[in-house]
């Protein structure tokens, strides 16, 4: 196995704890090539994960926080994805991974949920039968042992009778078991980096509740690294450590979840929480960030967000803005921080 | 800009207001301003389940099941409920997309196609609808302008009028017809698609808008710009919306008044304030109580509910929530609680058994209060004495 070329030196003058971080991704790029164009889907990308920290990537669609995940998981298409940059989980440097050494990796070490887990679980094969082929394959244990821990596991995520969910098949379990039983099944070899890619968001607000407290528990209980993807700044508030806002494939915002939410440095991070109708005054209307997102295929040549941004200016325009670390263990990257402009 | 008055298409009374104009008094309004927009009684809608050999009926989703309300004129009425409680269902319904199978729906004190009263080609022109997925609901092969023109054309419009009305309407929803009117679906993003849709909608004038959820697919920053335009149109071409959403924010933002769904039933009907403040329904409690707050001070520690809505093939008996609430009783599960007289207006009411000092219940007439603060995560349920 690949011995870990972790970075000697953490870039950025962010002081870091003293347990050397679980997960560490600098300048991750990934692009998209096609004959017609190439996507700059994620352009730059650096964080890094403590072990038991759960870091959300906040984002809207486009913004690169889905492949930032995959990239991780290397579960990009092959020959028509170009990643640069270096990643790090535990040991391990993703990037060198052979094609064996990660299939061994995925599912024990990282695992993954998504957000829709009828396509995410296979229809042919029952949730116990899913569950034993993960347990045995990377544990090497008897099939028997694994369907007993996929029992155990069932149990442990709280799905009610699961003696009888173990022999179901996927089309048979509600929406919110199904997620669960996903959830069960990227548990069941007990990895150290869970990856979940907006695992409630096609469930309903009652059911979203039970797993995104379900989701905490467990990772608490097993003192797991969690990378969670979402849209939803409430779900982020409800579960994360620390929270990254991607915009245009750049993380242009990051800190400990209370402190961004609560006092927000980048003009996007401000607007998207101007512009959710959380708790706003009726017949007012909401402030509402103007334009769309940026054609990946077309990034303008400075700040990708300089065209919806009131604060924008020739700068702005002209080159792309540096992290600045407005407080310790945040980063914006924004010319305005600080201006007199921004800080009203 | 011109005014386009559609005088060619036979209007049900006087003609019908001009595109650029704030209508004073609504010339096509018949029924004057307290007669409601839409009356509902009684509506249901079981869909068969074949199956079997002999592809018999095997049983009934009951997806609407005994639905009666009104939609007031000018107001917005929410719609509310968790999926597969019929919020869908409903809207197709009212639209007269899929045939009921019991009640009545009267427009503005009519029926509709039926002897007399309104016409199916009248009622269509006065009420439209805009569905969730922007893209599947524009046909891939028109531009644009084609897609908003064809109503109108359809409903006698010249041609060339009907082009001018579409460019005219893609103006109002904020994309300049210069640079859309000729763009094909697949070259618009989301909130773009979304304002076509309504665009489209607007385009034969209609009185009640139907959202089903048409806010939901896009981005918070998108969803935000299309919510200010419906309210700005809304004022404009006097509308009056029915918005079903399972967003509860987003329904506390631009409804009137809010109607809650579970299981093809109403729980709960009310005027927004009323609903958001001081639910009566434990279903609606929990239902708000569910609510992500943006400050990770108060995080929820313990879900409000557990479990998943049951099957609506086999709703449970009586009250159709007991096996999720935390308050059922026997008399719970023997009798199906009543929504009282949830067809007046401004009323405020919830199908519970606690809400009925007659109905057996053990707390009935202690009803309880949410507990101040209905943002804050769990909401506990404290009995007033």
């Amino acid at each position: 196995m690949t011995t870990a070329t972790a970075p000697s030196t953490v870039p950025g003058p962010v002081a870091l704890a003293a347990v050397r971080p679980l997960v560490e991704v600098e300048d991750l790029s990934v692009k998209f090539v096609s004959r017609e164009a190439t996507v700059a889907a994620v352009n730059g990308v650096s964080f890094a994960i403590q072990p038991g920290e759960v870091l959300c990537i906040i984002g809207e669609s486009g913004s690169g926080k889905s492949v930032t995940m995959r990239a991780l998981m290397r579960l990009l298409p092959k020959g028509r994805t170009k990643i640069g940059g270096r990643m790090r989980v535990g040991e391990h440097d993703i990037m060198a991974l052979s094609d064996k050494e990660l299939t061994q990796i995925r599912g024990s070490t990282i695992s993954m949920i998504f957000q829709e887990p009828m396509t995410a679980l296979d229809p042919v094969y029952t949730i116990g039968h899913q569950i034993a082929e993960t347990v045995v394959k990377h544990e090497g244990c008897s099939y028997a042992d694994g369907l007993k821990r996929g029992l155990e596991l069932l149990e442990f995520v709280k799905v009610p009778s699961p003696e009888r969910r173990l022999k179901a098949y996927p089309h048979e379990l509600s929406g919110g078991l199904r997620q669960r039983a996903m959830i069960a099944m990227a548990l069941s070899c007990r990895p150290q980096l869970l990856l979940a890619d907006e695992p409630t968001t096609a469930l309903d607000a009652t059911v979203q509740i039970q797993v995104l407290v379900l989701l905490r528990k467990l990772q608490r209980d097993m003192g797991m690294s969690v990378i969670f993807v979402t849209h939803d700044l409430g779900v982020a508030a409800q579960i994360a450590d620390r929270v990254a806002v991607m915009y245009a494939g750049r993380v242009v915002e990051s800190g400990p979840v209370r402190d961004v939410l609560m006092n927000p440095q980048h003009p996007y991070t401000r607007g998207m929480l101007a512009s959710s109708v959380h708790g706003s005054a009726r017949g007012v209307d909401i402030e509402a960030i103007p334009g769309s997102p940026p054609d990946m295929r077309r990034l303008p040549p400075g700040c990708a967000f300089a065209p919806r941004c009131k604060f924008a200016d020739e700068a702005c325009r002209a080159a792309s803005p540096p992290e600045t670390v407005p407080a310790p263990d945040r980063t914006v990257c924004c010319f305005k921080v600080g201006s007199p402009a921004l800080s009203s | 800009m011109s005014t386009t008055p559609m005088s060619t298409t036979p209007a049900p009374t006087a003609r019908p207001p001009q595109l650029s104009s704030v209508p004073e008094g609504d010339l096509r309004d018949r029924g004057g301003p307290s007669q409601p927009m839409l009356i509902v009684s009684d509506l249901k809608k079981h869909f068969a389940i074949k199956g079997g050999m002999l592809n018999r009926t095997q049983g009934h989703v009951r997806a609407v099941d005994g639905v009666s309300f009104t939609v007031l004129k000018g107001e917005t009425l929410g719609v509310v409920g968790e999926s597969g409680c019929g919020k869908s269902t409903l809207a197709r319904l009212l639209m007269h997309l899929i045939p009921y199978d019991a009640g009545e729906v009267l427009f503005d004190g009519e029926s509709i196609g039926g002897v007399r009263g309104l016409t199916m080609k009248e009622f269509r022109r006065a009420m439209q609808m805009v569905f969730q997925d922007s893209y599947s609901s524009l046909n891939p092969r028109l531009p644009v302008e084609e897609s908003i023109a064809y109503g109108p054309r359809v409903h006698g419009i010249p041609p060339a009028k009907a082009k001018e009305i579409a460019r005219e309407l893609l103006t109002k929803v904020g994309l300049k017809p210069d640079l859309f009117a000729q763009r094909y679906p697949h070259e618009l993003s989301g909130g773009q698609k979304q304002r076509v849709n309504i665009a489209r909608a607007l385009a034969l004038e209609p009185r009640l808008l139907i959202l089903d959820e048409a806010v939901s697919a896009l981005d918070k920053s998108v969803e935000a710009q299309v919510l200010n335009l419906l309210r700005q149109l809304k004022r404009h071409f006097n509308l009056t919306y029915v918005f079903i959403s399972h967003d509860l924010d987003v329904v506390q933002y631009i409804s009137d008044r809010v109607l809650v769904m579970y299981l093809g039933e109403i729980v709960e009907i009310g005027p927004v304030d009323a609903i958001y403040e001081h639910p009566k329904h434990p279903y609606t409690r929990a239902l708000l109580a569910s609510r992500l707050s943006f400050d990770p001070a108060e995080r929820v520690h313990e879900a409000p509910l557990t479990g998943d809505p049951p099957n609506p093939i086999n709703p449970p008996s009586g009250c159709r929530f007991r096996t999720r609430c935390p308050m059922a009783e026997s008399v719970c599960a023997e009798t199906s609680p009543r929504l009282e007289g949830a067809v007046a207006a401004d009323i405020h009411v919830a199908a519970c058994h606690v809400q009925n000092p007659g109905s057996g219940h053990s707390l009935a007439g202690k009803a309880p209060v949410l507990v101040a603060r209905p943002k804050s995560g769990a909401a506990p349920l404290a009995a007033t004495a």
